[in-house]
């Protein structure tokens, strides 16, 4: 490892979040390194959105803090708020394609906003995009005339049009069949090795955890925080805990 | 951040005109320079027009995509103009991201051709077309809502009984005091302005007359009409609308129900109760903002006002009043439903089909108001 690989570009400190009196994390505290496939596991409803959401500050903590590339999101103002949000990328469990707009579109809007580009080179850069999640030629394509995946994948591509240093996924293989999902497993490591981008994952796919994570963390409902950390392997082979044990092996409480 | 206080691109260029040349490049090739960094690359192999063409990276501490996307038209122009073009000192995490990007997609064209807004006379049959199939669908809805309220009608237990009272709560109850609010002032602007006419005959009265008639026959059931349109015909296509979007009804249907009976009946039941009686409260509330004018500004006393409106009107126009009630309710809940299940896409679709409810209401609205009007007054003589 060279040394920029283990410089923490995501730190979020002490953590807690409630929604209204419920509190649904407590003093949650990890690092995210520079260029890592960073996964936050757990069973449903044991926070892993809520605490995504917190980290791309949709959310603000009751208390603790998240800082991304050096800035407290939390506290920071609107202004520096937008330059973070540039170096962010979010891919939402629905894609969340504009449904109105075609593919091209839909990459091309944060460009069109955020860059004074000609429109013929935001054409370029679009296409571009839509050749590194593969889907080349459905340019002038509505999200509603897509498969699944595809949609995904174009969710993907909009999510990385401004070249983020950060790529945050919200569940991303959910609903997708095996090979779709082992086809986006490929295409996601080949993003993250050949950009070097940050990439954190709320999920609970088993099969691309351990495919795809270099590091975990692992949430639970009743203990309102991280019960595990470790990569995939080693929980599985060598955690005490039934309840990660239970998740890896795929058991009944 | 090492790649924070860096910002911007070196460039220099090495070698004579139609020989080997050198390009190198140093600081961040990024998304931020795009646009002048392929200017000055492009220029380059047009203006020395080398027979080798050499890139040096090795001064280059950042490269994103759109840098990628740079060096790669570069190649694709120079292999245009047959120059071979080698890239040197590329560090291995920049040849990773080089090596995602595959130059031919850059110029493969769409699949499909995008839209584009087509001539006038396809725009037009289009349009007639979909007028036609638009009138079809309504036609059709008809039919089942019609076949629908009759099998409830005998069989009255399959009703949801639960749904309509809290549709006749939404329609009516909630929205009495907007009803009320719009047809008091209404009596009133139209009292006071009748007034200002009829003061100069002595006939100050018949703004009694004038206000009663005018509301009882026509502007209570419209307005009435309208405002429920806006409120609920709306909302029932909206509601049905995201039901569609979130695959709702295919489970209704899938669960055995009829979703006509299950969403529609309900609704159109409900304001086939509630509009009648919104009806009378607009026909009263206007006729107090006319008693309102008449006892503060033309010296009428009460009781001869209401005298005078009660000789003004007669039950049959009060029973025909709630009759146009009854069916612009049918029109508002059936137009409002059917726009509902109308609804393809996702929100846009929910958003265009609740505002096709409320202008095709008022539209049917008025349209059904003139024929009203016509045979009422061949039924009146």
């Amino acid at each position: 490892m060279s040394p920029s690989d283990t410089e923490p570009v995501i730190i979020v400190e002490n953590l807690t979040a409630r929604y209204g009196d419920v509190t649904i994390l407590k003093d949650v505290s990890f690092e995210v390194f520079r260029g890592e496939r960073f996964m936050i596991l757990g069973g449903s409803g044991c926070g892993k959105s809520t605490l995504l959401k917190h980290m791309i500050g949709l959310l603000k903590p009751y208390a603790g803090r998240v800082i991304i590339n050096g800035i407290d999101i939390c506290r920071a103002d609107e202004e520096t708020l937008q330059t973070v949000r540039k170096q962010i990328g979010v891919l939402f469990q629905a894609d969340a394609l504009f449904g109105s707009m075609s593919l091209s579109q839909n990459v091309a809007l944060p460009l069109t906003e955020y860059t004074d580009l000609p429109s013929d080179l935001i054409r370029e850069i679009v296409r571009m995009k839509l050749g590194l999640v593969d889907l080349s030629g459905f340019d002038n394509h509505m999200p509603a005339e897509l498969s699944g995946g595809m949609r995904k994948r174009a969710g993907l591509a909009r999510a990385m049009a401004l070249d983020p240093m950060f790529l945050f996924f919200d569940e991303p293989w959910a609903g997708l069949d095996p090979v779709t999902a082992a086809e986006l497993d490929i295409l996601i490591r080949s993003i993250n090795e050949g950009i070097g981008t940050t990439m954190v994952f709320v999920t609970q796919e088993l099969a691309s955890i351990l495919n795809l994570a270099q590091r975990v963390i692992m949430l639970h409902k009743e203990a309102k925080g991280i019960i595990a950390r470790g990569t995939p392997g080693e929980l599985r082979e060598k955690s005490t805990d039934s309840r990660v044990l239970n998740f890896f092996n795929r058991h009944a409480m | 951040m090492e790649e924070m206080e860096t910002t911007g691109y070196r460039l220099s260029v090495e070698g004579k005109t139609g020989e080997e040349a050198t390009i190198r490049l140093a600081g961040r090739l990024s998304l931020d320079d795009l646009e002048p960094l392929m200017a000055d690359l492009q220029a380059i192999p047009v203006r020395l027009k080398p027979r080798r063409l050499s890139v040096d990276l090795a001064g280059v501490d950042y490269l994103d995509s759109a840098g990628a996307l740079v060096l790669i038209e570069l190649q694709n122009r120079a292999r245009v103009l047959s120059i071979p073009v080698d890239l040197l000192n590329v560090s291995e995490k920049d040849h990773g991201l080089l090596s995602l990007i595959d130059p031919e997609v850059l110029q493969r064209p769409p699949l499909r051709p995008e839209i584009v807004q087509s001539p006038i006379l396809e725009t037009l049959g289009e349009l007639a077309r979909r007028q036609f199939r638009d009138f079809q669908e309504i036609m059709s809805f008809v039919g089942e809502i019609i076949t629908a309220l009759v099998y409830c009608l005998a069989h009255p237990r399959v009703v949801r009984w639960a749904d309509v009272m809290f549709y006749m709560k939404r329609a009516g109850a909630d929205g009495l005091p907007i009803v009320a609010l719009i047809s008091l002032l209404l009596g009133l602007i139209m009292a006071f302005m009748s007034s200002l006419q009829l003061k100069q005959f002595g006939a100050n009265i018949y703004v009694a007359n004038l206000v009663t008639i005018a509301m009882v026959r026509e502007l209570g059931p419209i307005m009435t009409a309208i405002i429920v349109a806006g409120r609920s015909g709306s909302a029932f296509a909206a509601e049905i609308g995201t039901m569609i979007v979130n695959d709702e009804v295919n489970a209704l249907l899938t669960m055995g129900f009829d979703p006509t009976r299950f969403l529609a009946v309900p609704k159109v039941l409900a304001t086939m109760v509630v509009v009648p009686i919104l009806t009378v409260y607009a026909d009263l509330f206007a006729i107090l903002g006319g008693l309102i004018v008449g006892v503060t500004g033309l010296d009428l006393t009460a009781f001869t006002y209401i005298q005078q409106t009660k000789s003004s009107i007669s039950i049959f126009d009060f029973v025909t009043s709630l009759i146009k009630a009854i069916v612009f309710a049918v029109l508002i809940s059936g137009i409002g439903c059917q726009r509902g299940f109308q609804v393809r896409g996702g929100a846009e679709g929910v958003g265009m089909s609740t505002t096709s409810a409320v202008v095709s209401a008022i539209f049917l609205i008025v349209v059904f108001d003139s024929a009203f009007a016509i045979m009422l007054y061949y039924v009146r003589h």
